[in-house]
């Protein structure tokens, strides 16, 4: 199994990926209209105000939906969810789903998950997430 | 209705559909501009406007030996050819160009003369998608539909009673790939690709082209074919990752650029006689037949499981096969117009009779981008 593609930050998603690598799951959050927005930029999809502020999710989501690929992938052995996390300030992302059976029955739309995270190299760490009731 | 102001007068694929390992995906291009230019009774130096996508648009004019004094590269992958009429016939009525000549190439298939996979992924897909395992559009593009599933109560025989109905098309088409009667228990028995989609819930892989011109409704008459005109077009985009989709349900690219079309034509959904809509994976007929109107949201999979898009049906949909019968070379909207024209001349393998008014609806970069065309017979 080879090495998951490892994401290079930039300036503007530093932020997240110092805070994956701290154990903490980073936004960013509209000083002026509230929205809470990911991924993240210098500024407000709703706004298009610059005044922006980083602040820690609790990390809490839920399934949203998902595929489970039966082919391999760098870094991953078939089958395994791609899945899609809504989490509990509003924003979307993609991750996997660990902890759990990689299967239909087990992984349940709308389940509660938990943010974890997962060192792929020296400096990033990949957000996941695990169920957090049977 | 309104007046149409632009005709494609030329229209053809590569003289091969299929396997070509033979032709490189610049000459696929231009395999296809010749073929068109000769359906048009024009040559090369007709031409004064040129659009394309994979290929730069310097590469296609100098081996045909056009200099262009109009030029379309806009590349948002699968429906950009959709895009390239629009703008084309835009152009046409500003007085920009006379006669454009929009070309596709793709070897999807063989990968003969093609750059690394270029998806025309983002930095923010780099970072935000990537790393998760994803491999291409069967991991993303799919990942939408558990939501509508469940939303909805799609079953998976619905699912792949799409691919049933767009095989019966198929079976009356010469040039399809996928041409034998299946089932829906054939198409749930195949290899699962990325769940809940199985291999013939997928579109093929193959090799091919397609190219359009398109002039003036004015200068469209005593051509050598039949003019098919262009009533109305629109366009949108959403958003360069599927993990942003706002609503997992429903486009909101195609809601837009199929409001717009079917308006700016001035023709209602009963006057649709005919209607293409990008099929890389079973789910895009059920999304483009509710976001575009034809029906409510949530009854798309019983409309196509009744038969209602199949031969015989009230609303003739994806008569080629579509991606997922006919070909796919990798970007399909190129094709999906060229059954709208040949339907409108009167000349598809499956042709639906009498149909006057043909929509022709694409998709770019997984539910990213829409493109919309409303032909017509009738100028
Ligand atoms: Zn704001």
């Amino acid at each position: 199994m080879s090495e998951p593609v490892v994401p290079v930050p930039t300036p503007e998603t530093r932020h997240f990926w110092e805070g994956t690598a701290a154990g903490e799951l980073r936004l960013q959050r509209c000083d002026d209209c509230s929205k809470a927005y990911f991924p993240p930029r210098p500024f407000c999809p709703a706004c298009a105000s610059r005044r922006v502020s980083v602040f820690k999710s609790s990390g809490r989501a839920r399934l949203h939906s998902y595929v489970i690929s039966h082919r391999n992938a760098p870094g991953f052995t078939a089958p395994y969810a791609i899945a899609l996390v809504e989490l509990e300030e509003g924003p979307r992302m993609m991750s996997n789903i660990v902890d759990c059976p990689q299967t239909p029955e087990a992984l349940r739309l709308d389940m509660p998950l938990a943010a974890t995270f997962r060192q792929v190299s020296d400096t990033i760490w990949l957000p996941q997430f695990k169920p957090t009731e049977i | 209705m309104r007046k149409p102001r632009a005709a494609i007068v030329g229209a053809a694929e590569t003289t091969q559909l299929g396997v070509i390992p033979g032709m490189s995906q610049l000459q696929l291009h231009c395999d296809a501009a010749l073929n068109a230019l000769a359906d048009a009774g024009l040559t090369p130096k007709d031409i004064d406007g040129i659009a394309c996508a994979e290929e730069m648009p310097w590469l296609i004019a100098h081996q045909l030996g056009i200099t262009p004094t109009w030029v379309d590269g806009t590349d948002v992958g699968g429906c950009s050819y959709i895009m390239h009429l629009s703008h084309a016939a835009a152009a046409i009525e500003a007085g920009l160009c006379t006669t454009v000549l929009i070309t596709h190439g793709e070897s999807g298939r063989s990968q003969v003369g093609v750059g690394p996979l270029d998806m025309k992924w983002t930095d923010m897909h780099r970072q935000f998608e990537l790393p998760f395992g994803v491999w291409g559009p069967p991991s993303l593009f799919t990942i939408p539909v558990l939501r509508y599933m469940k939303t909805y109560g799609l079953t998976e025989a619905q699912l792949a009673g799409v691919a049933v109905a767009q095989r019966q098309w198929a079976a009356l088409n010469p040039r399809a790939t996928l041409r034998a009667p299946t089932t829906v228990d054939e198409i749930l028995s195949s290899r699962m690709v990325a769940y809940p989609f199985r291999k013939l819930m997928c579109c093929l892989v193959t090799d091919g082209g397609g190219a359009l011109i398109v002039t003036a409704a004015e200068r469209a008459h005593d051509r050598a074919q039949r003019p098919v005109y262009l009533l109305g077009s629109a366009e949108a985009l959403e958003m360069p990752m599927i993990s942003q989709m706002e609503d997992l349900t429903s486009s909101k690219a195609f809601r837009v650029s199929g409001h717009h079309a079917l308006a700016r034509a001035g023709v209602t959904h009963a006057d649709v006689d005919h209607l293409m809509i990008y099929d890389a994976f079973a789910h895009l007929p059920i999304y483009g037949l509710e976001d575009l109107g034809f029906v409510k949201p949530g009854e798309a999979g019983a409309f196509i499981a009744e038969g209602r898009t199949a031969p015989g049906g009230e609303l003739p949909t994806n008569t080629n096969g579509g991606g997922l019968c006919y070909m796919h070379s990798g970007r399909y909207g190129m094709y999906a117009l060229q059954e709208g024209v040949r339907q409108m001349r009167g000349t598809a393998a499956a042709q639906v009779a009498g149909a006057e008014i043909s929509v022709v609806h694409g998709v770019g970069g997984m539910f990213g981008a829409a493109a919309t065309a409303v032909l017509s017979s009738n100028g």
